[in-house]
Formats: C-alpha cells, sequence, structure tokens
C-alpha cells in the first residue's frame, strides 16, 4: 500500500460566516472513499468550526455541525485542534464537541477523535504529511 | 451625532473590531454580528480591550448568530447586550448614520 498518501487539511476560518468551513468538510468526506491517510488540522478561528450545541434555525441555513460526528465512520479519526488558537479565543476542550471513532485494532473501541496538541506539535505533524490542503 | 458601528468579522482574522473601537466616538453604539460575534466572548486575547471600550460605547451582539456558533449568554463579556433581528432595526432607526467596519 505505498500509494497511501498522508493527506491533512488544515481549517482556519470559523463556520457560516464564510463557505470555506463547509467546503472544507465536503472535501474531506468525499477524499474518504479514496482511503488515504487523512488527518484534520484546526487552527485560528477554524477552532470555532468544532464548538459544541450550534444551532442556526434563526439564520435559515443549514447547521453541518453535525457533520464532524460522522467523520469516525469515514475512518477520519486524527482530528489535530491547535492549544494556542483554543487560547486566544477564551475557549478549552470542553467548549467542543466530543468526537469519537471505534477502533478497529482494539476490539472496536471508543476513542476520542480530537487531540489537542501544541504549536510545535503541530508543526510537526503538518511536516510529516505528503500533501497539505488549506482552507 | 449617534452612531452605529457594525462588525461582522472576527477580531481574530483581521482588526475590524478593534479599529471601530478606537474610532468609535462616546456614546456610540456597536453592534456585532455574523463572525464579529466572536468579538463578545470571554477570555479572549481581546476581551480586555473590548471591557475598557464599554465605559463609553454600547456593545450589542446578535443573538441569532450566537445560537448559530454555539456561544451562550454565560460565555459573553458582562455589559454586552443581546439583541434579535427587530432590535437590529431598532438601532439602524435610533441613531443618525450607521458604520459599518468590514
Amino acid at each position: 500500500m505505498s500509494d497511501v498518501k498522508k493527506f491533512m487539511y488544515v481549517n482556519r476560518k470559523a463556520p457560516y460566516g464564510t463557505i470555506y468551513a463547509w467546503e472544507a468538510l465536503e472535501v474531506v468526506l468525499i477524499g474518504a472513499a479514496f482511503e488515504q491517510d487523512v488527518s484534520l488540522a484546526f487552527v485560528d478561528d477554524g477552532v470555532f468550526q468544532l464548538v459544541k450545541g450550534q444551532d442556526t434555525t434563526e439564520l435559515g441555513i443549514k447547521n453541518f455541525s453535525p457533520t464532524y460526528s460522522a467523520l469516525g465512520d469515514y475512518d477520519v479519526n486524527k482530528i489535530y485542534v491547535e492549544k494556542e488558537s483554543l487560547d486566544a479565543r477564551g475557549l478549552t476542550i470542553d467548549d467542543l464537541m466530543p468526537l469519537t471513532y471505534e477502533d478497529e485494532d482494539d476490539d472496536w473501541a471508543e476513542k476520542d477523535s480530537i487531540r489537542v496538541v501544541t504549536a510545535a506539535e503541530m508543526a510537526e505533524i503538518l511536516e510529516q504529511q505528503d500533501v497539505v490542503l488549506s482552507f | 451625532m449617534s452612531t452605529l458601528h457594525t462588525v461582522n468579522k472576527s477580531p481574530f482574522d483581521r482588526p475590524s473590531l478593534q479599529t471601530c473601537l478606537r474610532l468609535a466616538g462616546k456614546d456610540h453604539a456597536v453592534l456585532l454580528f455574523e463572525d464579529g460575534v466572536y468579538g463578545a466572548l470571554q477570555g479572549s486575547t481581546v476581551a480586555d480591550t473590548v471591557k475598557k471600550a464599554l465605559d463609553t460605547v454600547s456593545i450589542y451582539v446578535l443573538g441569532a448568530d450566537l445560537k448559530a456558533r454555539g456561544l451562550s449568554e454565560d460565555k459573553l463579556i458582562d455589559g454586552i447586550k443581546i439583541v434579535d433581528y427587530k432590535g437590529f432595526v431598532e438601532l439602524t432607526v435610533e441613531n443618525d448614520k450607521v458604520n459599518a467596519w468590514l
């Protein structure tokens, strides 16, 4: 399987104000069908995409935040959130929706997909990628 | 002249809010909507600037945009008032002009 590449999708925009967040999610879901090694990074205002309790009823536009919960079923279970970006916005991991996946190598145990990492760790993770797509 | 300043961009993405608060006159009104609502969050890097501005201007935030983004009232800086779309319209009527900081 040497043709499997490491794909990283970098999310840096808040949801709803622009279309970037939703477009990125669409691309991730399409890309997931190609059985590559997929990771997601949430940096800068991108961390707002994962805030729990989103309700767009009054805006009359689609609330796409529940879709993030489906990523685990597409084997997208490496979701990195930069700690510095959370801190700057007064957020902690408790403000984010819980995202999980079932680990087939560990008797389908349910595990957390979100990993809060430092900027230095994020830099290292980016370094390891074959392809980086930024939104 | 009373002015309503509107800010619809995230203060972490560009300095629209910071510039608005720096240049808004005494007793002016500032409305945060769309991605501008992130400026109302407690504990962020812009929170101190916003708190200080509340001494001279009134700051409002559009409730529908807060809800869409999962931000509850207890997350907001004290003194910021939540308005609905009707309140948005009333603010535009009450003030002599609107200055939109994009």
